[in-house]
């Protein structure tokens, strides 16, 4: 039952919730290196799950128009300008100066007129694009504190909502890590909306997993930014690509969830950056909440304890 | 198609995932740090504002989905608690007062902690649905199991208070039984009754939000103390003098208690206390302090005046709901803010002490 890592390190998840024989852990390993933005894996997403498709707006944030994992968003694509280069790329915005022999109104083709009316020099520039997912933690904070039983390992090691059970409690919401389940709302103008007030996010396509298909993300990402797969093998597959990156010079590539040591015993689903993960939205340092769990109960008895105590001790004394 | 190929191309090539992108010559990259964005508000801060880095500003953890049912029934749940020790404390000793407003007050606190917390669900029909389990790893799970406990014995002991406020010779029998079960349901509640106190510190401490995580351990000291600090306030409002002495001393012993704790808080949260003292929470925090320490001093210096008594007892049950609401503000404005994540997990990993399992 309660084992010595339940609540913090290395354990098999599927195995820890009680599933004897069970296939292997399945995630994602998305690699945003080669992640062009297309946003075909949200699109893939809401037309598979059913996701309602709303607020879709341009709000100065580079291409990204769905802004957060939430609950009618469960892949979110997130959009990075940054006035670098990633290893030697060349952005294309500097163009080789050609001489046709003809009068020139550029001295130099790396000048540009910048929005006050200077002249400068191009910047450099690169985009980051990253399509974020649920984690599906091997210590799932959601999982952990849900009151009612709604969420729950599945036996590919995932974690999944029951939308029949939850009873929108919210509380999985602020024990996310990273900020991804969400409790759905009631559209404003009043219409029905599926799973209204209940906790929503990312499935791993659990009736697609079931049917032996790949989700539907990951089916429709044309580069194979998104790829799906056994855990461990994504884990190596992560490994080998980081050192091939390192190898061409792009010493900014790293993996973020794949190690079983770190404060969620490693993801489901992980992702290799182009940068500190706090660049694309993610914490720098998850840490599951339930790790502290048997420090606050402690704490919380000793307080119960000392308010019987206290409650006592006023009944010494005067009466009035 | 050919023997060999499949949608994706070439069986067993994967172009496109072994794409190396802008790698023209190799060398080392640069690094160079862009992009830095500072965090929003802070100006009574005496250190420098933490520098850090964010996607647009956005938060990183997301706020619990939680309306002011929420604070309102840390505090009512934390005032049916006191009371129902205040109730079991008047009982074995013979005040009258005491335990009957300690038990019918636990009544009302409780009924509307059920009310609020019901009200609060994003689906109230499925309320029921929290009894479908027993997990430990929840405590809003075990919160609702110690309800489940407290409220029957809570609510037994009222009701056999207001049977007894009945004339005796109009009850029909079985109400009359009823009464004899008023002390061993009341000291049951009251054994019962700081679990249902305690509990719901964890309950904020177990997330990810930032001021609450990092309060866990002196955030439920805080609020059973806040609790006697409160029902204790409750007794010296409703009981006759000669009977409030219990009360006052609950009610002193509380607030200090409390203001200590909270300090003690404070001091062990880092960055993360910062939203204590700002904005709306940090109003609320400040009037916690004063109708607190203005409270505990009525109760301590205003004698035996009752008149004294009833402004005391008041201030320490608002300072006791402003703690509440003003704890809760605080953690969903750190949730808001991405700077109160991502701080102090970045000065961890750049300190070379990333949290991780070492067997």
């Amino acid at each position: 039952m309660i084992g010595r890592n339940s609540l913090f390190g290395p354990v098999d998840p599927a195995q820890e919730a009680g599933y004897e024989d069970h296939p292997p852990r399945k995630g994602f390993f998305t690699d945003t290196s080669i992640c062009i933005g297309c946003k075909a894996c949200e699109v893939a997403c809401k037309e598979w799950n059913d996701v309602p498709d709303h607020g879709f707006d341009m709000l100065g944030t580079s291409y990204d128009n769905s802004h957060s994992l939430n609950a009618d968003q469960w892949r979110h694509v997130a959009f990075i300008e940054q006035p670098r280069r990633t290893g030697d790329q060349e952005p294309g915005l500097r163009q080789p100066p050609v001489d046709l022999g003809m009068p020139t109104v550029a001295p130099n083709g790396n000048e540009v007129t910048l929005p006050d009316g200077t002249v400068g020099e191009k910047p450099d520039f690169r985009w980051l694009m990253s399509s974020d997912v649920c984690k599906h933690c091997t210590h799932a904070a959601c999982l952990d504190v849900c009151p009612t039983g709604s969420l729950f390992r599945t036996e590919f090691g995932t974690v999944v909502v029951q939308d029949d059970i939850c009873n929108g409690c919210g509380y999985c919401v602020p024990a996310c890590p990273y900020g991804v389940i969400d409790r759905r709302k009631g559209d404003t103008d009043g219409k029905a909306v599926l799973n209204e007030g209940v906790a929503q996010k990312c499935t791993l396509c659990y009736d697609r997993l079931k049917a032996d298909q790949t989700p539907a993300c990951a089916q429709a990402c044309p580069t194979e930014s998104i790829q799906y797969g056994d855990v461990e093998e994504l884990r190596e597959r992560a490994d080998r690509r980081v050192a091939q990156l390192h190898e061409a010079g792009i010493m900014d590539a790293r993996l973020y969830g794949n190690d079983p040591n770190d404060g969620v015993g490693g993801t489901g689903a992980f992702f290799l950056l182009l940068d500190e993960p706090e660049v694309y939205g993610f914490p720098p340092d998850p840490v599951v909440t339930t790790k502290d769990l048997p420090h606050m109960f402690n704490r919380a008895t000793a307080a119960a304890l000392a308010m019987l105590a206290g409650a006592a001790i006023s009944f010494l004394g005067r009466r009035g | 198609m050919s023997p060999g190929v499949e949608r994706s191309g070439p069986a067993n090539e994967r172009p496109a995932r072994e794409a190396v992108i802008g790698s023209e010559g190799g060398g080392p990259a640069r690094r160079r740090k862009g992009g830095r964005r500072r965090g929003g508000g802070g100006d009574r801060s005496m250190v420098p504002e933490a520098e850090f880095t964010s996607y647009y500003g956005r938060p990183v953890v997301k706020p619990a989905p939680w309306e002011h049912d929420i604070p309102a029934y840390l505090f009512s749940g934390g005032l049916a608690a006191g009371s129902s020790l205040l109730a079991a404390g008047g009982d074995l000793n013979d005040l009258p007062a005491l335990r009957r407003t300690g038990r019918l007050a636990a009544l009302g606190a409780l009924g509307f902690s059920m009310a609020a917390l019901v009200h609060d669900l994003g689906r109230p029909a499925r309320f029921l649905n929290m009894l479908r389990t027993v997990k430990l790893t929840s405590p809003m799970s075990v919160g609702t199991w110690i309800l489940s406990i407290y409220g029957p014995f809570a609510s037994a002991a009222a009701a056999a208070e207001v049977v007894g406020m009945l004339p005796e010779d109009r009850l029909p029998r079985p109400l009359r039984l009823l009464r004899l079960t008023g002390r061993p349901t009341g000291l049951m509640a009251g054994l019962t009754a700081p679990p249902v106190a305690a509990y719901t510190a964890v309950l904020l401490a177990d997330t990810a939000t930032p001021s609450w995580h990092e309060a866990y351990r002196e955030l439920p000291f805080v609020f059973v103390s806040s609790a006697l600090a409160a029902s204790g306030g409750l007794g010296m409002v409703s009981a006759p003098k000669d009977q409030a002495g219990p009360a006052r001393r609950m009610a002193i012993g509380g607030a200090v208690v409390e203001l200590l704790a909270e300090k003690q808080m404070e001091r062990s949260m880092g960055i993360t206390a910062e939203p204590l003292h700002e904005g709306r929470a940090g109003r609320l925090m400040k009037a916690a302090k004063v109708l607190t320490a203005v409270g505990a001093a009525g109760a301590l210096l205003g004698g035996r005046s009752r008149a004294a008594a009833v402004v005391s007892g008041a201030a320490l049950m608002a300072g006791s709901a402003c703690t509440r609401f003003g704890i809760f503000e605080a953690g969903q404005e750190s949730a808001r803010d991405p700077k109160y994540t991502v701080v102090p997990q970045r000065e961890r990993v750049d300190r070379g002490e990333p949290v991780r399992y070492h067997g």
